[in-house]
Order: structure tokens, then sequence, then C-alpha cells
């Protein structure tokens, strides 16, 4: 039986999996009925290859990038009816040998172990691969206090951002008293450039809800809600048949022989407010009100859902449980460093040859993720700095490119682990209009409830557009630090004490940057539009008049077949004029 | 305005469906945003009839309501276009030119000052991140994801939707004639 399966998380459907599925499936039914099978599968990781197809037959696994429909009818032709893989075109052997070999080889898949395996609609896909053998083991052979203590010893942090030992929430929760608690899973990922929880609720919805119940024996709830993103109906839906699919297999809402515990789990859909990942407001907000954040403590696992003990853990947490109960605590904590265990999924975007998720050990260093896993950065630009943390983290610079994954050495550089974005830019980003767009953000997020978070944010916004208008002013830099630091150290919840991280980080490692922009009126990074020339080349314009034809304000002149001229006194730096030139002769300056 | 999108005909017949909606959450404490989603839902948009019955049938006063509602990006106060076009400006969209992308929409749909078409085709609003970063720039469409876009692209997307759109449309009028 020779079978072939196509990557369709969002990621592969943007790309234009359905189409690709289509086609084989039409070609499936007219020549391959009871000799091959096609499967779905979630995200592998290798967003940057999109659309992904394996073909597995008796001579191993063969994964093909960059599918489009009629490389799809090629590979079933050749491949899959003739047996002769399309060796130019298959990027990886077994997951082994390939021109993307490097991209697997330096990472080691926890939390992502089945995202790309496995079809996240099956539920016997999931049993297959040891699918709630878990929770089997642990209502089989366990105790509530032998399982925190497990899940403590074995170091696991919560995966959100913050960074708190997931056992000892846990053991918080379990001491109130009470037999009404709650376990929510936090799937509200709202930072920009991040998509692990996405990719692991669209890949492998069942780790999730296995993690959920063994928290829930854990602490002794009975319920679970999904807290997850309007923003991902794939995963909703994909989590929906888990949860129908778990139930009636008898592993949800069933009480295990010889205990009283069973579970039950729901899914809530946010409504689009960033600070409902925040964990008081999003509490708020399953409550059915407005999602402010209030003071703690007291802290949810003692006052959580519905007053009751709660505690609250990130999707990459809870798809970590399974594999530690299963595996041992010595075997997640040998990996990683001596206070930051297991590995970390980082989701790498921005100017990288290798976009996509990565799931690496902790200990690794920035470089080596970015280099040696990602293939250095796009059009072999110069790597200018990375982003990591979200709006709430900060910009590292190429120059530490050495420090190593680790919550606390992350956090020393000013940003922060945060839930795994990270964003490369190379020398064209300009780092000051990358902090403004950050704080944009955060500013249009901030739910308004106190006063340093609402206005400090805009106060700070309002500096700096102007700075990236040209309109900078002398003293306004110490106005941002001081601002920055007031609103991180009066800011009620996370969401505003990180706020100015972004330009805190910006101002300490790209200063001169800042200055330029002041001082100079100009862009070093030639990026912020008000702030550059459009000039013509005059070895490489032919006269041809098109730029002059399309300037929307008739700044651009000269007759035909010779040399044009921008007038800038006129231009509004639209840069209409460099997409339409045909001969590459006008640059910014 | 929202009042006189919907002929009193018409919403003496839709509200049976909504009232079914809220009838099937009305007991679960935390209602109120399920039964705006609901709401949502069956409408396109929240309109004042619909925030007082929800109010009459759970309970929560009008104005909390309308505080949930404008707190939440999701909810709207006003229709929506038939096309939602959901344009992503998180961060790896921001780098690869997002900002071009929501020219070319505005251009090419006649968009100023306001966020849907006067045809009512068309709504365009600027989202956080779709979580398609390593696709960026992206565009979704309704339920559909563009990835990799370039202004071309996006141009050739927008027209094939316009065309749907506008037969769509010219077919209802001719059956309600």
């Amino acid at each position: 039986m020779i079978t072939i399966t196509v990557g369709t998380a969002t990621c592969g459907v943007s790309a234009g999996a359905d189409k690709v599925l289509e086609t084989l499936s039409s070609l499936v039914q007219e020549k391959g009925q009871g000799k091959v099978v096609l499967a779905e599968t979630g995200c592998m990781g290798m967003c940057y290859k999109e659309v992904l197809v394996e073909v597995s037959n008796g001579d191993g696994k063969f994964l093909y990038g960059d599918v489009t429909p009629d490389i799809a009818k090629r590979i079933f032709e050749e491949h899959v009816l003739g047996g002769r893989p399309i060796e130019e075109l298959v990027i990886l052997h077994n997951y082994q040998e390939g021109p993307e070999e490097g991209y697997l080889k330096r990472q080691r898949r926890i939390a992502l172990r089945n995202c790309g395996f496995v079809d996240p609609m099956s539920i016997d896909d999931y049993l297959a691969r040891d699918g709630y053998k878990a929770i089997e083991k642990v209502l089989k052979t366990m105790s509530q206090d032998e399982l925190i203590e497990e899940i403590l010893s074995s170091g696991l942090r919560g995966r959100g951002g913050a960074g708190f030992p997931t056992g000892m929430k846990w053991r918080f929760a379990r001491q109130q008293p009470g037999s009404e608690k709650y376990v929510i899973c936090n799937a509200d990922e709202g930072d920009p450039g991040a998509f692990m929880d996405r990719s692991i609720l669209e890949g492998d919805p069942h780790s999730v809800l296995e993690g959920m119940m063994i928290a829930g024996y854990a602490i002794g709830a009975r319920n679970g809600v999904i807290y997850c993103r309007a923003e991902y109906p794939k995963a909703i839906v994909r989590l929906r048949q888990a949860i129908s699919d778990a139930t009636a297999a008898g592993w949800l809402d069933h009480t295990f022989p010889g205990t009283d515990f069973s579970f039950h789990i729901k899914i809530k859909e946010g409504a689009g407010a960033f600070v409902c990942g925040e964990e008081t407001a999003l509490i708020a907000s399953i409550e059915g009100r407005r999602g402010t954040p209030r003071p703690r403590p007291p802290y949810p696992a003692v006052r959580g859902l519905w007053g009751k003990p709660t505690i609250i853990n990130n999707v990459e947490t809870f798809a970590n449980v399974p594999w530690i109960v299963l595996n041992g605590h010595e075997a997640f904590a040998s990996v990683g460093t001596p206070k930051s265990k297991g590995t970390k999924v980082f989701a790498v975007t921005g100017k990288i040859n290798r976009g996509g998720l990565v799931e690496v050990p902790m200990g690794i260093s920035i470089n080596e993720i970015i280099y040696d896993i990602c293939g250095g950065i796009k059009d072999n630009k110069k790597f200018k700095a990375v982003q990591m943390g979200g709006p709430s983290g900060g910009c590292i610079p190429a120059s530490m490119g050495d420090t190593k994954i680790d919550y606390e050495e992350i956090t020393q550089t000013g940003a922060i682990m945060g839930s795994g974005g990270m964003v490369v830019m190379d020398e064209s980003t300009c780092m000051v209009e990358m902090a403004r767009f950050f704080l944009e953000f955060t500013q249009n997020e901030s739910c308004g409830k106190c006063t340093s978070c609402r206005i400090g944010t805009l106060r700070m916004l309002e500096i700096l557009e102007r700075i990236v208008e040209g309109k900078g002013e002398a003293g306004d830099i110490d106005v941002l630090l001081e601002l920055g630091n007031q609103i991180k150290s009066t800011a009620q919840c996370g969401l505003g004490q990180t706020a100015a991280n972004p330009v805190l980080t910006t101002l300490k490692y790209f200063r001169e940057e800042y200055e330029a922009h002041i001082h100079n009126k100009k862009c070093p990074a030639h990026s912020c539009a008000l702030l550059v020339n459009y000039v013509i080349d005059p070895e490489k314009c032919t006269g041809c008049t098109v730029c002059a034809k399309n300037c929307p304000v008739n700044a651009i002149s000269g007759e035909r077949k010779k040399t044009h001229f921008i007038d800038q006194a006129v231009c509004i730096k639209c840069g209409k004029c460099i997409t339409v030139c045909n001969f590459d002769a006008i640059y910014k300056d | 305005m929202e009042n006189t999108i919907l002929e009193p005909r018409e919403k003496e017949e839709r509200l049976p469906r909504l009232n079914s909606e809220l009838w099937k959450y009305c007991d679960q404490p935390g209602q109120l945003i399920p039964l705006l989603q609901a709401a949502q839902e069956t409408y396109g948009y929240i309109s004042e009839s619909a925030i007082k019955h929800i109010s009459a049938v759970s309970g929560v006063p009008e104005s909390e309501i309308y505080g949930v509602i404008t707190f939440y990006k999701q909810f709207r106060l006003r229709p929506l276009g038939k096309y939602l076009i959901r344009l992503c400006d998180g961060t790896a969209c921001h780098v690869n030119n997002a900002k071009m992308l929501k020219a070319v929409v505005e251009d090419e749909l006649g968009l100023s000052g306001s966020d849907t078409t006067e045809d009512g085709l068309f709504t365009l609003a600027p989202v956080a991140c779709l979580g398609c970063c390593s696709l960026a720039p992206v565009v979704m469409i309704n339920d559909m994801t563009y990835g990799r876009l370039t202004p071309q692209k996006l141009r050739t997307i927008l027209r094939k939707y316009k065309k749907e759109g506008q037969a769509a449309d010219s077919v209802q009028s001719e059956e309600a004639e």
C-alpha cells in the first residue's frame, strides 16, 4: 500500500494545499483505487516549503516541497504509479537525508512529536503513537502528589512566556480546598509572529486534550476549558472533532474504571482582544465580561474561574505533559540548561531563508537557530537583530547571537523568551520603525484600565511617530526612556509592564539609529518613507518615461530617451516610481 | 443606520432563529459572549434590537452588553460587507510590506474613509496577526487565506471576488423582479 500525505494546516492551505489535495484525490479515485491511500496531516514546521506532500511506500518516506497541482500530477504519475521518485524535487528522504536535512538535524521534537506525522482528525493515529497512554499510566500507577512531583522534577516551565514552573502552579491549585476546580488551556495566541500553538492545535489536538486531563487529575478538577482565538477557525474545527472523538472513545466524559475520575472539556472562542492572553483577563472573558485584568494575588490557582481554584497553562505546555509522564522526568530534564529544561518551539519568520516552526533543545544559541537550522538571512543580506517575545519582548542585536535559549539568559538581554516568536531582521529593517510598530500594537490592545498603560504608551507612540516622520526633537530619547521605565514599574498587568520593552531594547542596542532620525533626519536602513530620497541612476535610466507617467504629483521630468530627474521638493515619497521602473534605475538614498 | 438594513418583516422572520440560539446558551453562566457571537453570526453584526433582546433574555443590562461589545474587536455594530478582507499587519507581514497591500485594496475597491464599500460587497479590516507569518504578506478573504502576495496578485484576487459578488447580486435582483 502506498500512502500520500498532504500537509493541510492553515499555512499549507494558504499556500494552495486544497488544490493539491483535490488534484491528488481525483487521481487516486481514477487510477489508484485499492492501492493508494490519501491522507492529511498537520504542520511539519517547514512552512517555507509549503505545500508539502509525502509519498510513503516500500522504499521509505519521500517528502516533496513547493508542490503545485502540476507537480502533484507528476508525483502521482512518476513516483506513485511508476515507482520512480522525482529526485530533483525530493527535499527529504526518510526525514534524514536530502537538501533540507539541515532543517531537522539540530531539532529535538517533544511538543511537536506528532505534528506532521499523524492525521489530526484521526484518534486512531494518535492512539497508534502512544496516545492516551499517559493518562492511563497516571490513573493506574500514580497518586496526585506523585504526578505533581514528577512534573516538578522534570523542570517544565510555562511555555506561554513567563516561564513559571508548571508543577508549582499545579501544587498550589491541588492544595486548595473544595471539589470544584478548573483547568484552562490558554490558546489565545496573540503575539504577532507566533503560531506554534496554532500548529499544535491543528496538527495534534489530542495531545493537548490529554495534557489537560492529566492536569485535571493532578489538581482534582473535572472540567477543562480551552480558550481559543476566533481567528483560528481550523484549530477550533479540529479541536471540536478531537473532543467528540475522545468522548466517543471513552476518554472524556467517562468515569475510568476503578477511579472516580472523569473529565469534561469545552471550547470557548475568544472575541478578539490581545489582553485576554493575560490570565485574569482571560478568566473575565470566559465569564462573559470585558477582558480587563485584575491585580494578583489572589492568583487563579487560589481564586480563578467562577471564584474557584484554576490552573491556566499554555497549549505547548500541555503538549509536553503526556511525553513527560510516559518518558519520565529524567528524560525531559536531561535536555536543556540547568534552569531551563526540555525544548522550546520557535516560530522563525522575517528575513530568513527557512521560515517555519523549529523545536530546539534549550541551551542552543540564537545563531545556531538562525544559521544552522534556518539557513541564514534571505538574499544574503546582513543579520541585524532578532525580535523575541513579540510586543512584550525586545530586539537582540546580531552581536549577541551567541546568547543561549534559556529563560534567564534571554531576560538579561532585555528581551523575553515569550511564547516563542522570533522575527529576524536584516540591514534594511529600521529599528525605530520596528519599535513604533510594536508600540502601536500594544497601544491598540491596551484595555484602558490603568492610566500608565493607556496614556503612557500613547505618549510614547506619538513621540515615535514624530521621529520616523523626521520631526524628532532633541530630548525625545530621554522622555522615551523615562516614560518607558515608569510604565514598566507602574502598569498593572503583563501587557503594560512589558509594553515598553521593544523601545527600551532598541534604545539600548540601536541608539545611534534613533539619533540619526532625530538629528540628521536620516533613516540608516533607508526604510522610513519620509526620510528617504528617491533618486534616478543616470547610468541605468533609459528615458522610457514610465516613471514620469506614473508619478501622481508630476515630480519627475525628462525627455524621452534621456535621463529623468526627480524634483525632491515636489516628491511625496510614495515609492510608486520604484515599483514601475523596468530597469532598476531608481534607488532610495 | 443599522436598523434600516433589515425590513421589519424580515426582522420578525429572523428573530426566532436568534431566539433559539439564545436559549441554547441561556442557562449557562458566562453566556453573554457566545450569545453575542450567535447574534453576530445570524445577522453579520449586532443591531440595537439584538442588544435589547439579549438583555431581556439574559438579564444582563444593555449598558453592560454595549461595554462588552465595544471591548472585543470581533463584534460589530454595523453590517459587514459580503466579503470580509482581513489584512494582516503582524510583524512578519509588516516587514514584508503589508502597508502596500492596504493601499492596493483601498485603491482597487475605492475605499476612502469608510471600511466598507458602497455596494456593501467588501469590508476591509486590518488585523494584528493571522498566524501564517512564514507566508507573509497574508490577506484573508472570508475563510480563504492568501499568502506570499504581491500587489499584482492581490489585485487579481480582488477582481475575481468583485466579479463573483456583482454576478451574485444581479441574480438576486432578477429573482426579486
